[in-house]
This record gives C-alpha cells, sequence and structure tokens, in this order.
C-alpha cells in the first residue's frame, strides 16, 4: 500500500501534512503539539488536561457559547485534548465549511480566553465525572494498576484527568501557565479529505504563523521507570458491584523502540486475535468466567503499561488470576507456533486497508507517523516490518517484558481488600 | 457525489439481498440480518436472542468453535455480532478480494451452528458476567428500572440480555429452538456494500445460501402496550458517587408519520444524532439550560426509532452538589417551553444542516452504509435510508410542537431517580 500525501513546514515551526481525498465530503484535521501531563507535578496532577479543555472554553472573539454555536451550525466538531506527552487539537466538517474550521481552531490555539466562569463551570464538570469514575470498578482497576506499576512519582503513575484532591485545587493561572508552555515547533497538523494542499497550507500559513510564543518548546524528560520488584498486589472493596474487575501487567515498549513490532505481534497472539487471543480463549471460552479478557499494549513515546484485562464473577477471582498468570508463564516458557505468527501477521497486516478506509484512520497514521518519526514510506515498510518478527523474537519480548519475577495486580469490585 | 443504487433481489428460498457497490477503497462490509430480538420474547425466556448470538460463535461443524474469529482475522478482517430489541446482526469487514470467506461463515452458521451442551454450559457464566458488568452501571440500572417499570405487558420493558433468573434457567434445547424458529433466510436480509464485482457476488450467494430451506413463518409478535394512564416514579437507592435521571415518555413506532418529527424534537433538545462522530448537542436546548447552568454534568435527548412504539428518553447525570428535584425542573421548563411555543425555523435549519453533515460522514465507511440499510430495513424499509434527509427536511416547527403535545405529557412518563447511597456515611 501506497499513500501519498504533501508535506510543508510552516513558518513558525509547525509542520502541515495534507492528505487529498476526493471520495468524501468531510474533511478531518488531526494535531498535537508537544507538552502534556507529563508537564504536571504529583500536586498538579490533572492541569495539562484541564487546560486543554478549558482552551477551546472561549478564544478570540468568541465565548464558548458562541465557539458551540458556529461549529455545531454546521454540523462540525473541534477538540482539544490532553495526553501524557501532547496536547492533541482537530475537528471535522464538511468541505464547504473548513475555512470555519481553521479560524476557530486557530482561535482556540494562539487566543484561548480562559474566562474564570467558564473555568469553575469546566471544573465541576470535571469534578463529576472523576466522581463517576471512583464508583466504575473498570476505571478504579486502571487507576490503582497504574500507581502500582509507575508509583505515585512517575508521570505515568498519575491519571491525566487528575484526582479529586488535585483538581479543586487548580488555579486559572496553573492552567495559563500551562498553556504558555506550549509551543507549534515539534508540532504537527494532519489534514485530509477534500481539499487541496496548496490552499490549506495558505489557510494555516495564513492563520497560525502568528503563533511565536516567547518560551522555548518543553523538554520532554521523562523520569526513569523503575517497576515493583516483586509482585505487587491492590485491592479495592467496592461492595454494592455485582462483577470485579483485574488489571494484571507489566511495562512494556515504547513505541520507538527497536522490539516494538515484535512486542505488537506477541500482544495480538496473547490477548487479540479471534476472542481475545490465548488470554480470551482459557479466560472466556474455555473456563466462561468473563465477557472481556484480553490484553493491551500501549507503546507511546515511553515505556507504556503492557497488560491484561478481565472482568470477572468475584467467586471466580482468584481462579482468573491463576490462569492469567499460567498463560503468560506459558508464554514465556514455549515459543508461540508458526501457525499463530502467521496468523498475527496476517491480521496486523491485512487489516492496514481496513484502518485507512476513512479520512479519521488516515489522519490518525499520519500524525503517528510524524509524532513517533517512522519515515514517509512507513506504510510501504509496514507488512516488511511485521513480516520480519520470528518466533524467537516473539518469546524473546515475552521473557523481557513479562517478567517472571515481579507483576503488578489490581482489582476493583464486591471483593475484601 | 451521487451514491450509486442498491441492487435488491429476493433467493427462491426468502432470503433477501441488497448489494451495493462502491469502489472507493479496496473494502468490503457483508452484514446479514435476522428478524428476532428481545421483542420476540416471552417471560422466563428473556434473554435467549442475545444468547443464540453469543452460540453463534461456538461453532459448526464446517467452522469448529474458536475458528470463526480467527479465520476472519487471519484475512485481515474483523467481525462482530449484535443483539437489539428489533434484530440481530452479524458484520464481516475485510479486504475486498476476501468477501468469499464471510458469505461462507454466515451461509454455514445460518443452518448448521451446532449448541453444544458444554458450549452452552460455559457461555452461560460469560453472559451473566456480561450482565453483572452493566449492573455494575448505576445508569444502566436506572435504565433497566425505569423500562420494566415504562412496560407492563411489551417486551420492551426487559433489556435484550435478560433478566438473571431467566439466564440461569434456560436451556440448551430453549436456545436451540429458537434458533431453529428464527435463523434461516426466510426471516433474513443480506447485504454487501463495497469494493464488489455485482455478478460475482449474486453468483456465490445464490451458491451458498440458494439450498438453505426456508423454515415456517416464525410468530408475529402481537402484543400491544396499553396506553399509559398515569405517571410512574421510582427511586433507586444504591451506593454510588454521583446522581443520575431517567425519564421515558411512550411516543411512536419508527414507521410512524411522527417519527421524524419526534427525531427533530429530540434534535432540538439535544443536537442531531444521525451518528458520523460528531457531537451536535453544546449549542442545543438541554445542555444551555441544565449544564451551562451547572445543574447537569451531562444530559441527553433520545428517541430510537423501532418497531413497535417505543419511548423518548431524557436522562443525565447530576452535577456535584447540586439535587435530582433541580435537574427534574429544569427539564420541566424546558419540555413546558415546547409545549407552549414550537421552535423556530432557524433551529430547524440548524438540525438539517447538522443531519446533512451527519449523514455525509457516515456515508463515507462501507460498513456504516450496510448497518443503516439493515437497520431500516429492519424497521420496515431500507428506502427508509435513502430518503431520511429529506423527511426530516419536510418537518416544521408546528409538526414539532404537535409531537411534544401529544407524547410529552405526565401521565404517559415514568421517571426515575438513582439517589446515590454513602454507605461510609451510615456506617
Amino acid at each position: 500500500m501506497n499513500l501519498q500525501f504533501t508535506r510543508f513546514t510552516l513558518s513558525n515551526g509547525l509542520e502541515l501534512i495534507v492528505k487529498e481525498n476526493h471520495f468524501a465530503q468531510s474533511v478531518v484535521v488531526r494535531g498535537y503539539i508537544p507538552g502534556g501531563a507529563n508537564l504536571d507535578t504529583a500536586n498538579q496532577a490533572g492541569r495539562a488536561s484541564f487546560a486543554a479543555q478549558a482552551m477551546r472554553r472561549g478564544a478570540g472573539r468568541r465565548t464558548f457559547a458562541e465557539i458551540n454555536e458556529a461549529v455545531e451550525a454546521v454540523g462540525a466538531s473541534v477538540y482539544v485534548n490532553a495526553g501524557r506527552h501532547t496536547v492533541g487539537f482537530g475537528g471535522k466538517s464538511l468541505a464547504e465549511d473548513f475555512s470555519l474550521l481553521v479560524e476557530i481552531l486557530s482561535d482556540i490555539l494562539q487566543a484561548p480566553t480562559f474566562p474564570p466562569a467558564e473555568i469553575e463551570k469546566l471544573r465541576g464538570q470535571i469534578i463529576t465525572s472523576l466522581q463517576e469514575d471512583e464508583d466504575d470498578t473498570r476505571s478504579v482497576a486502571q487507576r490503582l494498576f497504574r500507581e502500582l506499576l509507575y508509583g505515585p512519582d512517575h508521570p505515568y503513575g498519575r491519571p491525566v484527568d487528575g484526582t479529586l484532591t488535585t483538581v479543586p485545587r487548580l488555579t486559572r493561572d496553573d492552567l495559563l501557565t500551562f498553556y504558555r508552555r506550549l509551543h507549534p515547533h515539534g508540532g504537527a497538523v494532519v489534514v485530509v479529505g477534500d481539499i487541496q494542499p496548496q490552499a490549506v497550507y495558505e489557510a494555516l500559513e495564513q492563520t497560525l504563523a502568528g503563533w511565536r510564543p516567547d518560551q522555548p518548546p518543553p523538554a520532554d524528560d521523562l523520569p526513569p521507570v523503575s517497576p515493583p520488584a516483586t509482585a505487587v498486589r491492590q485491592v479495592r472493596a467496592m461492595p454494592q458491584k455485582s462483577q470485579a474487575d483485574l488489571v494484571l501487567g507489566w511495562i512494556g515498549p515504547s513505541r520507538q523502540a527497536d522490539d516494538y513490532y515484535a512486542a505488537l505481534v506477541a500482544d495480538t497472539i496473547l490477548g487479540h486475535l479471534g476472542l481475545g487471543g490465548r488470554i480470551g480463549r482459557t479466560v472466556r471460552d474455555e473456563h466462561g468466567m468473563a465477557y472481556y479478557a484480553r490484553s493491551a499494549l500501549y507503546g507511546g513515546p515511553g515505556p507504556g503499561p503492557w497488560f491484561v484485562y478481565a472482568g470477572v464473577n468475584p467467586a471466580g477471582l482468584d481462579r482468573a488470576v491463576e490462569l492469567i498468570l499460567e498463560e503468560t508463564r506459558r508464554f514465556r516458557e514455549s515459543p508461540v507456533t508458526g501457525q499463530e505468527l502467521e496468523d498475527a501477521q496476517s491480521f496486523l497486516t491485512g487489516v492496514l486497508p481496513l484502518q485507512m478506509e476513512s479520512n479519521e484512520g488516515v489522519a490518525s497514521t499520519l500524525l503517528d507517523m510524524h509524532l513517533y518519526n517512522l519515515g514517509d514510506d512507513f506504510i510501504t515498510r509496514y507488512p516488511a516490518l511485521i513480516r520480519g518478527v520470528t518466533v524467537d523474537d516473539v518469546q524473546a519480548v515475552a521473557q523481557k517484558y513479562l517478567s517472571e519475577e515481579w507483576y503488578a495486580l489490581s482489582i476493583a469490585g464486591p471483593v475484601n481488600s | 457525489m451521487t451514491q450509486p443504487e442498491v441492487i435488491e433481489y429476493t433467493l427462491n428460498n426468502g432470503l433477501k439481498v441488497l448489494l451495493k457497490p462502491i469502489h472507493t477503497a479496496p473494502v468490503v462490509s457483508s452484514w446479514i440480518w435476522y428478524r428476532v430480538g428481545g421483542r420476540n420474547e416471552v417471560p422466563g425466556k428473556t434473554g435467549i436472542s442475545h444468547w443464540v448470538e453469543h452460540m453463534m460463535f461456538k461453532g459448526t461443524p464446517t467452522f469448529p468453535k474458536g475458528t470463526i474469529m480467527l479465520e476472519v482475522n487471519r484475512n485481515g478482517g474483523v467481525l462482530n455480532g449484535f443483539t437489539g430489541q428489533d434484530y440481530t446482526a452479524y458484520f464481516e469487514i475485510l479486504p475486498a478480494d476476501r468477501l468469499d470467506l464471510a458469505l461462507r461463515i454466515e451461509s454455514d452458521r445460518m443452518a448448521n451452528s451446532v449448541f453444544d451442551p458444554q458450549e452452552v454450559a460455559s457461555e452461560r457464566t460469560v453472559i451473566i458476567s456480561e450482565r453483572e458488568g452493566n449492573e455494575n452501571n448505576p445508569e444502566w440500572a436506572l435504565y433497566e428500572e425505569v423500562m420494566a417499570t415504562a412496560f407492563r405487558v411489551h417486551p420492551y420493558g426487559h433489556m435484550v440480555i435478560g433478566w438473571k433468573d431467566d439466564l440461569h434457567n434456560i436451556t440448551r434445547d430453549d436456545l436451540y429452538h429458537h434458533y431453529k424458529m428464527y435463523y434461516g433466510p426466510h426471516n433474513a436480509v443480506l447485504i454487501v456494500v463495497g469494493d464488489i464485482d455485482v455478478p460475482r457476488v449474486q453468483a456465490r450467494v445464490e451458491e451458498l445460501f440458494g439450498p438453505i430451506p426456508a423454515g415456517p413463518p416464525p410468530p408475529p409478535v402481537q402484543v400491544k402496550e396499553p396506553p399509559q394512564q398515569s405517571e410512574r416514579r421510582l427511586v433507586l437507592r444504591k451506593p454510588g458517587t454521583a446522581a443520575y435521571f431517567h425519564a421515558a415518555y411512550h411516543a411512536c413506532a419508527g414507521t410512524d408519520d411522527d417519527a421524524y418529527a419526534m427525531l427533530m424534537l429530540e434534535a432540538v433538545l439535544s443536537g442531531a444524532s444521525f451518528g458520523g462522530g460528531v457531537a451536535t448537542h453544546r449549542s442545543a436546548r438541554l445542555y444551555k439550560a441544565l449544564v451551562e447552568t451547572e445543574i447537569a454534568a451531562h444530559v441527553s435527548a433520545h428517541f430510537q426509532p423501532s418497531i413497535d412504539p417505543a419511548p423518548i428518553h431524557f436522562s443525565g447525570v447530576v452535577r456535584a452538589g447540586r439535587t435530582l428535584a433541580e435537574f427534574e425542573a429544569a427539564l420541566e421548563r424546558e419540555i413546558t417551553r415546547l409545549l407552549e411555543e414550537p421552535p423556530t425555523e432557524a433551529e430547524l435549519n440548524r438540525v438539517k444542516k447538522q443531519t446533512r453533515a451527519q449523514f455525509a460522514y457516515t456515508i463515507e465507511r462501507v460498513s456504516n452504509q450496510a448497518q443503516w440499510l439493515g437497520y431500516m430495513e429492519m424497521l420496515g424499509d431500507w428506502r427508509y435510508f435513502d430518503t431520511y434527509a429529506d423527511r426530516l427536511a419536510a418537518v416544521t416547527p408546528a409538526d414539532v410542537q404537535r409531537v411534544a403535545q401529544k407524547y410529552l405529557r405526565p401521565e404517559n412518563r415514568t421517571v426515575g431517580w438513582f439517589e446515590p447511597r454513602n454507605d461510609r456515611d451510615e456506617g
């Protein structure tokens, strides 16, 4: 598969990548700038996320309500959010409304007004949402797992959305301080749809090139991770619930690690192929213990988690943990079969045309190519990267990452803590 | 861009086929829809349609257990199934040259799923686990309670997953009987949209599905919900951290002329909802009246067209520090406003443009097109998909006010409150 696109650099350093698709009436914009929750201290957890959402709450001459009116009147959308390393932004509209989308995104990025009343409204919504998460077994288990895995002092150990302790204390100044550190240099914006590249370039250069913050872009210096030395386990008793959620896992490779593709293939075999890979086959299909039981590999700019998760009846909890540990032990100790490897490779390469069917899928792929420096010919090389993974490579990543000495296990549900 | 035509025909055994060639991407989406769901279930056997859907992944003699999903994955595709009140649907999305696999799987499991007793036993606990996962969610628990109260006789009153006791009691033979009664060419629609060669697909469909014998027509659903005579209210008190509101007003069937006006009413209150990955609720009335005023963290109106008359829903989460009574009063004011004066032309024009944009986004994916054609066909006619935007565009402000006055009456509603109880406070 070949992916033709046009690349520009705006005069303020922001990279622009444009892909024409005249089969669709829509235009999709996806972009990022460096700096996210990694810039928050433990006491400020949630600051990046709060600030990014607040950017949309009034910008340029428009209030929050006016932004909503303008965007929604034409069936478009605009978003800003914070990830662990970046602030993401973008939107979607009909091609005929693209100039409105550019105008509003440009205001949000360059001229957010952070109205105090809007900040308080947003704060209340975030707090309600965090309270809802506290009552959700899956959210609680995920949060506990990150704390155990990375420790509360590491940015990866904290929730991007913050906590019920930190969010009430964040001030408007905190949000402004975060915003002022954002810089277009090092970021990129991808535009896909029924548009002409040169016209997109001219429109963005005109509206965004004036965005030149005084401060240099923030450094992305992630502290080293120090995994637990032994198996660690944390349980949150939620007696009102019917089902318990568990997360059991390790620290995996970053997206740019040499063995990332081996881990991707391994994860596909462990917890995806068919009905949740080996994990799903054992826990769901053979033992009937769970509606969902699978694995996930995050990758990302730093060493993200690699874990198994499941929702199980509390009576079967210990058995489910045993089964998951047995499966991961088997995964370390015995090589996968040639057939499993072939199946995973065929899936990961074959599914590409499906991912690239929509403008969103193309935009996300192009943005990842930029963020992780994968090269312009990534899509062409991708099948060989996946096909190059061997049975030995899969076992090597299993042994390297899915440690037998330690793991982190979190449980939330109707169980005793 | 003009859309390609749908090719519609019916095999001798009754299988309806819809084909739509679209060559913009090397992708194909194949769907099979059965006219069976929660709506076809009787007391004691609730959840049986959904359970049959699970069993359709448990194997046939040709595709033994575990191979159906794996075969599709190893061909670079994805598949799934889902059960609603009015239908059960299965789909595959594949690289265009792999369509044959989807047709082989669906024609095979239309007649040959084995329902091994051991597999039934292990799936019983999986489905109970699925239900328990839902029960963990207070919004779901409130929704189940409201629907069970709003409906006294019609099966829409139970959740598609079914009551837990029924899930303990349904037998392998119950499931197999249900499968044989509803699965067959006479009760199904096959839809293929994407990069296809129509004559070749037609030939394969005939070869694979043509020999499957038609069964007797399934029993019609004749039960009708009697008109509601008085307001019903309930309070669900459980441990939790937030308060939730859910009201359901009985409304009309999806094929009723009122349905389009109801969709416009929903859109005026909480944005057009045709999909396409774009939310349009923040400039709509309820967001302004409940979220902007800091009474609610979320609020929405929702009307889902269905075969039999179904409610319009109003639901949301109360903001920390505010009360359910404040939420309900603010919602009531917005409903009263619609009863007293029609929405403006400008509001309706907004919603029409929103719908046009959402429609354009939706048709960009072949699987979305196939899904919408199938859903509309389950309601009565796939052509509703083509006329949907025009029918909405024909709705007037007076129509919206008229359906508001007709359905949004207090005696026609069931109001549910979820009041969180803090067990630690109660010691």
